[in-house]
């Protein structure tokens, strides 16, 4: 690990105004993936913002009947939040699929959204990666990419965004609130939150120089049956193949987000119209301009199959 | 055990080997790197460890788990991978159990932390300790302190009513079954494989309780 400077940020807008006039500075919270990262050099701030004394870990109604998140909200205390169980149970099972136990007591509501992928070539640092170093190229197209991006993604990067969590936000069409240097507030939607990678896939989301999330707020509950199925290589603490969250209506319309497949939480509105007609219509809806390359090309077929059970489990 | 203090340990011989390594190396990693980055940041923090007040001045890269295990001589605490994949080094933080390889020690200001040897002692073993005695649950041992702490805390995350990946029901209240613990220690690995005798240490603990 590189050496670092450290300080304890005291609210919100100061974190990001020291973010801002530091060189070299990130926030750490949970620190569960930027420790991790920070431990192979693959990251390597100068100085490190201790946000975890701000005060924004708490899950509270908002006037318009849905829930504001504080970003420092550990992964399991969202999960456990009786509100959420009963009136979001997709994020809560899309939380539960995630990580480990001791992971999820420390990792944050906004850490998990900011999570970095779990690309093998991003994590060899001998290798070229346009994510890690950008200009170097990407070993992983024409690499091992068994598990890799199959959408969204472009020549220089195929890496995937890997949040089970930020698949069932999506769904529920949360909105990211921030503070910015300058104090002042903004809200971004879930779905323009992650950026596609196309030439520069080092920009990962929405989020300025300095920029800090204070929030996750979801909308009213909007009820409908919840399912989330992780498919991955081993039963537990494990990456996704392919996940896909559905919440369905009693009328049969509904919505779908999927993960393991994309550089965001993949979701095509359009193609939700189709849910009446099944799976292969929504999947192929979803799946349009799909790249795949040769060794995850499967996940094509692993998402309409996926698809297919989850929604078989909504109709019981 | 004794050593005298001529008689070589494990222990020993692994610190002199490192501190070896760490001189012959120093010099070539100063000249590749700016003088800035390689410069130690040092950070006063106060916690609790096991019932005690601990205070220490450590460089800002000591995670928890090295200034427990190097700085305070709490070597129960296991490092395995040190990336939060094998949860030896699980430790319990103010009543959760979290990898101590992946947080900073001086992020715990103010905390209260257990490790294995606050759990309990080899004459008053804590329930869970003597359980794994009894069931076998270990064979080499070194991820058996985790293990430990982290069983004592899916026990309790149970009873707080937290549901996991694998309960039926999201707002009914979790059951202690063999299929919950096997889920909930998934953060915990066992290169020997006692797995089957950890989980039977376990559900023995939750019987006793209950």
């Amino acid at each position: 690990m590189k050496a670092f400077s450290y300080e304890r940020a005291r609210t919100p807008a100061a974190a990001a105004a020291a973010a801002e006039r530091t060189p070299g500075a990130k926030f750490i919270a949970g620190g569960t993936n930027l420790l991790d990262l920070m431990k192979l050099q693959i990251e390597t701030p100068q100085h490190l913002i201790d946000v975890n004394g701000l005060g924004i870990d708490k899950i509270e109604p908002t006037p318009e009947g849905g829930l504001r998140i504080g970003a420092l909200v550990r992964n399991t205390d969202l999960a456990a939040d009786m509100r959420i169980r009963r009136d979001y149970g997709l994020l809560s099972r899309a939380l539960l699929a995630g990580a480990s136990g001791q992971l999820r007591n420390k990792a944050t509501t906004a850490g998990n959204l900011l999570q970095r992928t779990r690309c093998p070539y991003f994590y060899d640092t001998n290798q070229a990666c346009n994510k890690r170093k950008p200009g170097s190229g990407c070993a992983a197209i024409g690499g091992f990419s068994r598990s890799l991006g199959v959408i969204g993604v472009s020549d220089a990067c195929i890496a995937t965004q890997p949040s089970d969590m930020a698949v069932a936000m999506r769904a529920l069409d949360a909105t990211v609130e921030t503070v910015r240097p300058d104090g002042t507030a903004r809200a971004i939607p879930i779905a323009d939150f992650h950026r596609l990678p196309g030439a520069t896939p080092h920009i990962e989301t929405a989020l300025g120089k300095g920029e800090l999330i204070t929030a996750v707020t979801l909308p009213k509950p909007v009820g409908g049956t919840h399912v989330y199925h992780k498919v991955r290589d081993r039963a537990s603490y494990a990456f996704a193949l392919v996940s896909v969250g559905v919440i369905v209506q009693k009328d049969g319309s509904g919505r779908v987000a999927v993960g393991g497949i994309a550089p965001k939480p993949w979701r095509v509105e359009a193609s939700e119209a189709d849910l009446p007609r099944g799976a292969k219509a929504v999947a192929a809806g979803l799946l349009a301009g799909a790249k795949p390359t040769h060794d995850n090309q499967f996940k094509l077929t692993l998402v309409e199959r996926t698809l297919g059970a989850v929604l078989a489990e909504a109709r019981g | 055990m004794d050593f005298d203090e001529f008689t070589p340990s494990r222990r020993g011989v692994i610190v002199g080997g490192a501190v070896t390594v760490a001189v012959t190396t120093v010099p070539a990693v100063e000249a590749q790197v700016p003088r800035k980055q390689t410069m130690a940041h040092i950070e006063k923090v106060a916690f609790e460890v096991n019932g005690k007040r601990r205070e220490l001045a450590l460089d800002t890269r000591t995670t928890l788990l090295d200034a427990l295990r190097e700085h305070l001589d709490l070597t129960g605490t296991k490092k395995g991978c040190d990336h939060g994949q094998c949860g030896a080094c699980t430790v319990i933080v103010d009543g959760r159990r979290i990898n101590s390889c992946l947080t900073l020690a001086v992020m715990h200001e103010g905390d209260s932390i257990t490790t294995i040897e606050g759990l309990g002692t080899p004459e008053k073993l804590h329930p869970m300790q003597a359980a794994f005695i009894r069931h076998d649950g270990y064979q080499c041992g070194y991820c058996t302190p985790g293990q430990i702490c982290s069983a004592v805390s899916v026990l309790d995350e149970i009873r707080r009513g937290i549901p996991s990946h694998v309960s039926a029901s999201l707002t009914d209240q979790p059951q202690i079954t063999n299929f919950e613990m096997r889920e909930r220690m998934s953060g915990n690995i066992c290169r020997c494989g006692a797995y089957s005798n950890i989980a039977e240490a376990m559900a023995d603990v939750a019987g006793e309780k209950a």
